[in-house]
């Protein structure tokens, strides 16, 4: 699943309230010796995270999802349709579903959480860029629990969009049963390229998603 | 990472911390009360129970805006009337009498500074007073109302001589009689309730019905005034017209009754609002700083103590950091929009799951993340698919040689099938010797009595996952059986079985 080493390093933009963690994650970063990887800029709040994507348009932004003033998902409605081209990962302690679906929702390519290693977390980093979508087994079986009900009223959905393909489905099973693209590949017989495609596709429906249990799943939470 | 807001952050609950500086410093607490010893006294309530001294009725003398400037209250000490001109003054910087001359002034237009002083007299709350005890206050408290009083019958004697002046002695007659006596009442039920109600209203709700002993006679005679001036004013009209007479008398009762309560009602709102937010702060922010306490501190010191010993470490971190998780996030945790999850998680499949992949993190010392998709009631099949996937587990930690297992759970229709995978060692499961029971017996065996099935799907180098199937009997049988089925709460999975969900989502409001 690694791309070929390109030229330019993949441009990286941190973002999180606490600047220990950021120093540490810029540390961790930088002991890689990968050359992949350039951070280019940190911010610590909402604000400031607004002003500063839009002068550096990095290719990826590290994005906490719990910080004042609206957290990540803040950010992600300020810039993301602005600046298509700027990336979000989000990188969050919390692996609460809500906080999840919430921030996919709003754009972000992925989701890990801030236990990642910095080995992991740099591979995420460089696969979101390549246009690829990070998934934790953790936030797969998030997405599956989503969009598992089958009981939708007609009319309200559109199904086109709004149901995961067999394929995708069992893309999505074997990730959070915590199998590698590489593993999913060679179980369903397909090339890793099928796998990400798979996993884009899923991404996209999920953001997407105008399904009625969606909205609903999220407004039984308070989410909106 | 800050705290994790709850989906409203508005809510008291959501940021305990970030409201805490409210608009009352809490620095000159300290030194008003190191300057008053007077606080010896046990019947006041702040310094009885110090936990609530901060934020509370013991507030400092003075409270500041954010820029510095004193906040606007009226003046307790050195007051003529209310304490409104003296309160603008300090408000202001600028000498009390330019204020009390611009008053005078505004009053001789058709009476404006009379109509701003009463508003603001009305609507700007008293500086708060200090703790002390009640044997302390007679002194001053009679010599400022000695003043007080002096000042209102000074605007008496002004507005007396201002009617004459104007022409208007046919009606002072009544007007200083019934109607003056009535308005001594309304001054007197006023000065009452500006005083005591802080002192009141912090004791409890009960204050309200029972105010303490002078201040009833105070009240009950500030009552008696208002209502028996408007009354003999009213019957001193019934020569002329009757029924109108018994009109303005009813209204006049009532306009009475307004004048009475509505200063009452005014601050008891205000009052009650700020104590109840404050109280629901002070016991949230009590309620987290004892939980951290005794989880994350005393975990924090253990580490230190072990540092020496990364498994340990890892151990205790990981376990900690399960806990704190569970309490933030489990479905009765901190930021769930209820709180209190109707189930504990331990009724369901997920909880189950969770909690045997807890028990073999903390035994074992490595990292088990479950990750369930749907959820289900507990019943003696699924204790036994769950008991069969612990044992999984143990396998992996025993023989894989990994720090990490995976466990994927999910609930689809009325199939429930948990796989453990770990890239581990692995093994030839065919060269399994017979006589090693663990995978025999409490796996496949296990599985086979409740009509469950199991396959283990390993090689040497890459690895192992057993895949445990469980039919779901009791599925089939809640999803005809609403009282059954309203009773589990999805614990991951909202979204989980596709018959009772809409009635467990039901549940939720």
């Amino acid at each position: 699943m690694t791309t070929p080493p390109s030229a330019n390093p993949v441009r990286v933009f941190l973002v999180d309230d606490h600047a220990l963690f950021r120093a540490g994650v810029k540390a961790e970063l930088a002991d890689l010796a990968d050359d992949r990887i350039a951070v280019v800029g940190e911010a610590g709040s909402v604000g400031e995270a607004v002003v500063r994507i839009a002068s550096d348009q990095p290719d990826v932004v590290l994005l906490d999802v719990h910080m004042p003033d609206g957290g990540g998902r803040a950010v992600l409605e300020q810039t993301h349709a602005r600046y298509p081209g700027v990336v979000f990962l989000a990188l969050s302690v919390s692996d609460a579903a809500e906080d999840v679906i919430a921030v996919i929702r709003a754009g972000a390519r992925g989701y890990v959480t801030k236990t990642i290693s910095g080995r992991e977390l740099a591979d995420a980093v460089v696969r979101v860029a390549a246009g690829d979508a990070v998934f934790s087994p953790r936030l797969a079986g998030f997405v599956l629990d989503a969009f598992s009900d089958r009981h939708v009223p007609a009319g309200v959905s559109d199904p086109e969009l709004d149901l995961l393909s067999p394929r995708e489905r069992e893309v999505l099973k074997l990730l959070a049963r915590g199998y590698a693209y590489k593993e999913i590949a060679a179980q369903l017989f397909i090339s890793i390229k099928t796998v990400e495609t798979h996993v884009s596709s899923v991404l996209r429906k999920t953001q997407k998603s105008n399904r009625y249990e969606l909205s609903r799943w999220a407004s039984d939470r308070r989410l909106v | 990472m800050s705290v994790p807001a709850g989906p409203d952050p508005s809510s008291p609950a959501g940021r305990p911390g970030v409201e805490a500086s409210d608009d009352r410093p809490t620095a000159p607490i300290p030194t008003v009360r190191a300057a008053r010893p007077t606080t010896g006294s046990g019947d006041d309530p702040s310094i009885a129970d110090p936990g609530r001294g901060q934020g509370s009725a013991a507030a400092p003398i003075v409270e500041r805006t954010p820029d510095g400037v004193p906040k606007l209250t009226r003046r307790r000490d050195g007051a003529l009337l209310g304490g409104v001109a003296g309160g603008l003054a300090d408000h202001l910087r600028v000498p009390a009498t330019w204020v009390r001359a611009t008053f005078v002034f505004l009053a001789l237009i058709s009476g404006a500074g009379i109509l701003a002083y009463a508003l603001l007299w009305i609507f700007v709350p008293q500086t708060p007073r200090l703790p002390a005890g009640e044997k302390a206050e007679p002194t001053r408290t009679g010599r400022s109302e000695r003043r007080q009083a002096l000042g209102i019958a000074a605007v008496g004697a002004a507005l007396f001589l201002a009617a004459v002046g104007l022409g208007l002695e046919h009606v002072l007659g009544w007007v200083l009689g019934p109607l003056g006596l009535a308005a001594v009442g309304a001054a007197f039920i006023w000065r009452e309730a500006d005083d005591a109600r802080r002192r009141r209203w912090r004791r409890s709700a009960a204050g309200l019905v029972a105010p303490g002993g002078s201040s009833w006679w105070r009240i009950l005679g500030g009552c008696v005034l208002v209502i028996g001036g408007l009354a003999v004013f009213a019957l001193g009209q019934l020569d002329f017209l009757a029924v109108r007479s018994a009109l303005i008398a009813v209204l006049l009762t009532l306009v009475g009754v307004a004048i009475i309560t509505v200063p009452w009602w005014l601050r008891l709102v205000r009052d009650l609002g700020d104590e109840r937010r404050e109280r629901v702060r002070e016991r949230e922010r009590a309620e987290i700083a004892a939980h951290l306490h005794d989880s994350v501190l005393q975990t924090l010191a253990l580490i230190q103590r072990q540092a020496g010993d990364a498994r340990e470490v890892q151990r205790l971190a990981r376990s900690q950091e399960r806990q704190l998780r569970t309490w933030l996030y489990g479905p009765a945790g901190y930021a769930s929009p209820s709180g209190a999850g109707p189930a504990g998680p331990t009724g369901t499949l997920a909880g189950a799951l969770a909690e045997a992949a807890g028990a073999v993190e903390d035994t074992y010392a490595m990292s088990v993340t479950p990750v369930v998709v749907g959820d289900a009631p507990m019943d003696e099949h699924l204790a036994a698919l769950v008991a069969a996937a612990r044992e999984a587990m143990v396998n992996a930690a025993k023989h894989a040689g990994v720090q990490e297992i995976s466990v994927y759970a999910e609930v689809e229709d009325d199939t429930a099938s948990i796989f453990v995978r770990d890239r581990g060692a692995g093994f030839d499961p065919t060269a399994v010797d017979p006589d090693r029971r663990g995978l025999a017996e409490s796996i496949h065996g296990r599985m086979n009595r409740h009509g469950g099935s199991a396959s283990v799907r390993s090689n040497p180098g890459e690895g192992t996952e057993v895949e445990l199937t469980m039919r779901i009997r009791s599925a089939v049988e809640t999803e005809d059986d609403p009282a059954a089925a309203s009773g589990p709460d999805g614990t991951v999975g909202a979204a989980g079985r596709p018959g009772p969900s809409p009635r467990r989502e039901d549940a939720h409001r």
